[in-house]
């Protein structure tokens, strides 16, 4: 009867200990509620928790290194997956709005649109060459490179016949809109593809 | 004793074919339980009829639980896969919902389906305290709901506060371009200097986190980076691309605004399914305890009603069913 008890009391408290057992994806960080929030929420509703933010699902970056580091930490995320996550490379290019920015460790703090293009990112001899459409690459200071792209393939998936398709598709219809809007959908799309096939051939 | 009886009527009575007498036995029974019962005041009849709905509730809701299971199973990959999305965001521009700012507008996520549990009154309360906490001389807070049960109950109570409210929106498969068409609407409609989204966050099966998640309209963005603080060197990032670092702010704003209501959509939904199969387990727990105890009650009635009918045998000698004084004489013939 004792070995039962103390095999149960054994089991609660192992079973308690992971209580809130993180997903690896998220853990929790330090800095972790705003505090004047909590404050004020305790005078709102003082019987409720306060909710949670986003802050405090977050890994904590590194802070600003002193040196320059060796390497850039990428991290290139999809609505749907996580492509890159704290990958360690060397360099980055994406194609900003201004023309292809290229990332090195080290570089000054930057937050630059993308127009759809060719992104590769460089590890020592690897290449890796993806397509992406829209986004925002966010730079900073600590060595740290996120890419938020709306869609994105590697650029050996992409079919060339389509692609041709598609660029005299546009053309025709750009050449035939009539409203404003039409116009600005087919130049979007005429944009896409000829990115497409520059990057198929670049 | 009673054996003896019993094996001396069965004799009398073998030359007879078996079947008609199984048969009036049969329909004899009830009626002597009922004749015998009727003394007690419970009718078996009722406590199987009750037996018989609880049972079919337990198989529905064990049903139910399975089906939210599998929808679990998969949406819980893609709820997953997309929190990699907001993290850049809050990177770059923190999360701040202490800020002060004139219009405030809630987005409360909920679910369109009932019997779920808890999950839509937590962020129903939620929203209404973070509506009370932003509200004062000169602000002011309304609400854009998602879902219908958030809708239910906000619109009794705060019906002139909301602007927008979304129904059916796990009707098509969830992606991003119905989320950004809706997150489009939404910031062309409302004005707002923060939006906040509130909304439950899958921790896992059994535990579900209110979550808000703060974002700032560009403006405020770029006072609050002038203010210093947690934004405060925003401006050391320099700009690409764009004519004017407003006109960035701008984008980034609203598609940081996606990006939040895209991973808050399926971090709800996965609750919803959560929530829905725990509050079906415990359901069918609930009716396999009930189904038991009908069990035994429906026992012990036909326990009380043999053992009334074997004290009659003691007592006056005869089974009840057999009894030649009695007028059963259905069974006295051939």
């Amino acid at each position: 009867m004792f070995r039962q008890a103390t095999a149960r009391l054994l089991s609660r408290s192992a079973a308690a200990s992971p209580k809130a057992r993180p997903f690896s994806t998220d853990l929790e960080s330090a800095p972790a509620a705003d505090q004047a929030f909590v404050d004020a929420w305790k005078k709102v509703a003082p019987n409720m928790d306060p909710p949670k933010t986003p802050l405090s699902f977050m890994k904590p970056r590194p802070p600003t290194p002193s040196s320059i580091p060796s390497k850039l930490i990428v991290n290139f995320s999809l609505p749907y997956a996580s492509e890159l996550s704290g990958k360690e490379v060397d360099m980055v290019i994406v194609p900003a709005t201004t023309g292809q920015m290229g990332i090195l460790p080290g570089h000054v703090p930057t937050i630059a649109e993308l127009k759809p293009g060719l992104m590769t990112v460089h590890e020592g001899n690897d290449v890796q060459k993806y397509f992406v459409s829209s986004g925002f690459a966010l730079v900073h200071a600590n060595s740290f490179a996120d890419i938020i792209a709306v869609e994105a393939v590697p650029v050996d998936r992409i079919d060339p016949t389509l692609v041709q398709k598609g660029l005299a598709e546009f053309t025709q219809k750009l050449n035939s809109a009539s409203t404003e809007l039409e116009k600005a959908e087919a130049q979007i799309g005429l944009d896409v593809h000829s990115a497409l096939s520059s990057a198929l051939s670049g | 004793m009673a054996m003896a009886a019993l094996r001396r009527e069965g004799k009398r009575f073998a030359l007879s074919s078996p079947n008609p007498i199984n048969v009036l036995r049969s329909s004899l029974a009830p009626s002597e339980e009922q004749m015998s019962l009727g003394v007690r005041g419970i009718s078996t009849q009722i406590v199987r009829n009750r037996m018989k709905s609880v049972k079919n509730i337990q198989k529905i809701t064990k049903a139910m639980k399975m089906v939210a299971a599998s929808k679990l199973r998969a949406i819980q990959v893609r709820a997953e896969n997309s929190r990699g999305l907001w993290q850049p965001f809050t990177a770059l521009l923190g999360d701040i919902p202490s800020v002060d700012v004139k219009k405030n507008v809630i987005v409360t996520i909920s679910s369109d389906k009932g019997l779920c549990g808890g999950i839509n009154s937590t962020s129903v309360k939620i929203s209404r305290a973070m509506h009370r906490l932003t509200s004062g001389p000169d602000k002011e807070s309304t609400y854009v709901i998602l879902g219908e049960k958030a809708k239910a109950q906000l619109i009794r109570d705060s019906r002139n506060f909301i602007e927008l409210s979304i129904t059916e929106l796990q009707k098509n498969f969830l992606n991003y371009t119905q989320v950004s068409v809706l997150a489009e609407e939404i910031l062309k409609n409302v004005e707002y200097d923060a939006l906040r989204v509130v909304f439950n966050k899958f921790q896992s099966v059994v535990s579900f986190l209110p979550t808000t998640a703060t974002i700032l309209s560009p403006e405020v963005v770029e006072r609050e980076a002038e203010a210093g603080g947690k934004l405060g060197d925003l401006d050391a990032y320099e700009i690409e691309g764009g004519e004017t670092k407003s006109e960035i702010l701008q984008n980034l704003a609203e598609f940081q605004f996606s990006c939040v209501m895209f991973n808050a959509v399926m971090e709800n939904a996965c609750s919803e399914q959560g929530a829905r199969m725990s509050a079906m387990d415990s359901s069918s727990r609930n009716a396999g305890e009930m189904l038991d105890r009908l069990t035994l009650t429906y026992n012990s009635i036909v326990d009380d009603a043999e053992c009334g009918a074997f004290n009659r045998l003691r007592i006056f000698g005869d089974l009840p069913r057999f009894g030649p004084a009695s007028s059963n004489s259905i069974v006295g013939t051939q």
